[in-house]
């Protein structure tokens, strides 16, 4: 249970960062909260020769509003999330979903950013924010680049970063007044991994109806449209949406995504 | 000693320490075997158990997933730094009056989280306070009196407040 011999880093700046990060001499991977690389590091899934440390950069931390958008510095953690000392354009869904995410002592040191980068399908992060339409900003030696979050997420722990790249920030659209959201995942024990997740969204003014099945073993299911709104939530059509994933197969797999979702539909109808 | 050592300054327990660390040395390996504060306990070292749970500038952490080089200018607290601190001491008595522990190998996690709930949380009622413990786990008491003794402490503060 010890990691294997790496170097470190703590670079001030993004810059000194991602020029550490684009060394190809050495096997280099950047570090947030170590929330879910700790672990991995920890039982050898990792074995990096050089980790790069970003959270002493500042402006890595940072939370503005941008106009009808939230820009959110990749190193925010879970727990300023939860606590809630920003504007929350998203009636609720950051600091509620935040609140959620495994452990207090796991959400003071874990990161949004982070969270996205490792993309486990099962991540709180991945679902809202693929529900909430968020785009994911990554910064490399050759500059930035703006992803949606259904083209960020590509499947288990696999993400749109080229080798060198980091997420800097994620843009979280505002919500409208009448804007209704709901999450639910069916997790064994309270703060342990999701074994499926619904989250979903319709705002009105926006024209979103959005449903998302998430920890399908692979990248989160959007299904957009007013159909599983409507009563269409069965097993019947869950297959068929998750067509491809190993949940489609699995009978008790498919029924809990379904109640999953069912529950998260159910919180905006009400 | 690894080749990657690095000089290091915390405060653990309000005392200034300067040390060589090996990057991957974690931070509850480095308070046990280093600065010998054997209280925190170390159980599944993944960040699953909570019994290495410690105090980072105030803050909750487990200690088996942060980094001792990444602690570089924070201040460290460990079950041992609670000794005088009120909170704590009321939940040691309220732990020992409640059967909140049995082997104890849990304990300097839960006090730590417990603290926390505690002091963040004095509205939780006993749903809320098993929600807020769940990343600390127990294999004796069954939690009903680490529940309990939470609970007794929260009760008095909020009695002797009102």
């Amino acid at each position: 249970m010890k990691a294997v011999d790496f170097d470190y880093a703590q670079p001030a700046t993004l810059d000194a960062a991602l020029e550490l990060l684009s060394r190809e001499d050495v096997m280099v991977r950047p570090v947030a909260g170590s929330q879910s690389l700790g672990p991995m590091l920890n039982l050898r899934l990792a074995q990096p020769e050089l980790l790069v440390d970003i959270t002493r950069i500042a402006e890595l931390q940072a939370i503005r509003l941008d106009g009808d958008r939230l820009t959110i510095g990749a190193c925010v953690t879970h727990a300023r999330l939860e606590d809630g000392d920003y504007p929350d354009v998203t009636r609720g869904v950051l600091p509620s979903v935040a609140a959620v995410i495994a452990y207090r002592a796991v959400r003071n040191r874990g990161t949004i950013g982070g969270s996205l980068a490792h993309a486990d399908p099962a991540a709180d992060w991945v679902n809202v924010l693929t529900a909430l339409g968020a785009d994911v900003v990554i910064a490399g030696t050759g500059g930035r680049r703006t992803v949606p979050m259904t083209d960020f997420i590509l499947g288990v722990f696999e993400t749109a970063l080229q080798p060198g790249e980091i997420v800097a920030e994620i843009h979280v659209p505002a919500l409208s007044d009448r804007a209704r959201w709901g999450y639910y995942k069916v997790c064994r024990k309270t703060g342990e991994f999701s074994h499926a997740t619904g989250a979903v969204l319709i705002d009105p003014a926006r024209g979103v109806q959005r449903c998302v099945a998430g920890a399908t073993s692979g990248k989160p299911v959007v299904i957009d449209g007013p159909a599983l709104f409507e009563g269409g939530c069965t097993e019947a059509a869950m297959a068929a949406h998750l067509a491809g994933s190993p949940a489609a197969d699995d009978p008790i797999a498919l029924k809990t995504h379904t109640v999953a979702l069912k529950r998260a539909i159910a919180q905006v109808m009400s | 000693m690894s080749a990657h050592a690095k000089t290091i300054s915390l405060t653990v327990n309000g005392t200034r320490v300067e040390a060589s660390v090996p990057p991957r040395q974690h931070l509850g390996d480095f308070l046990r075997e280093r600065e010998l504060l054997t209280g925190t306990h170390l159980g599944c070292e993944h960040g699953v158990c909570g019994a290495c749970t410690i105090l980072i500038d105030g803050e909750p952490a487990r200690s088996c997933i942060t980094f001792a080089v990444a602690c570089d200018g924070r201040s460290v607290t460990t079950v041992e730094g609670l000794d005088d601190d009120p909170v704590a001491t009321e939940l040691r008595e309220a732990f020992s009056a409640e059967h909140g522990l049995q082997c104890g190998f849990c304990t300097p996690g839960m006090l730590v989280a417990a603290r926390d709930v505690v002091l963040r949380r004095p509205d939780a009622d006993n749903p809320a306070i098993r929600t807020a413990m769940s990343g600390n786990l127990c294999r004796c008491t069954g939690y009903v009196g680490i529940v309990n003794a939470i609970r007794r402490v929260i009760d008095a503060r909020n009695t002797n407040a009102g």
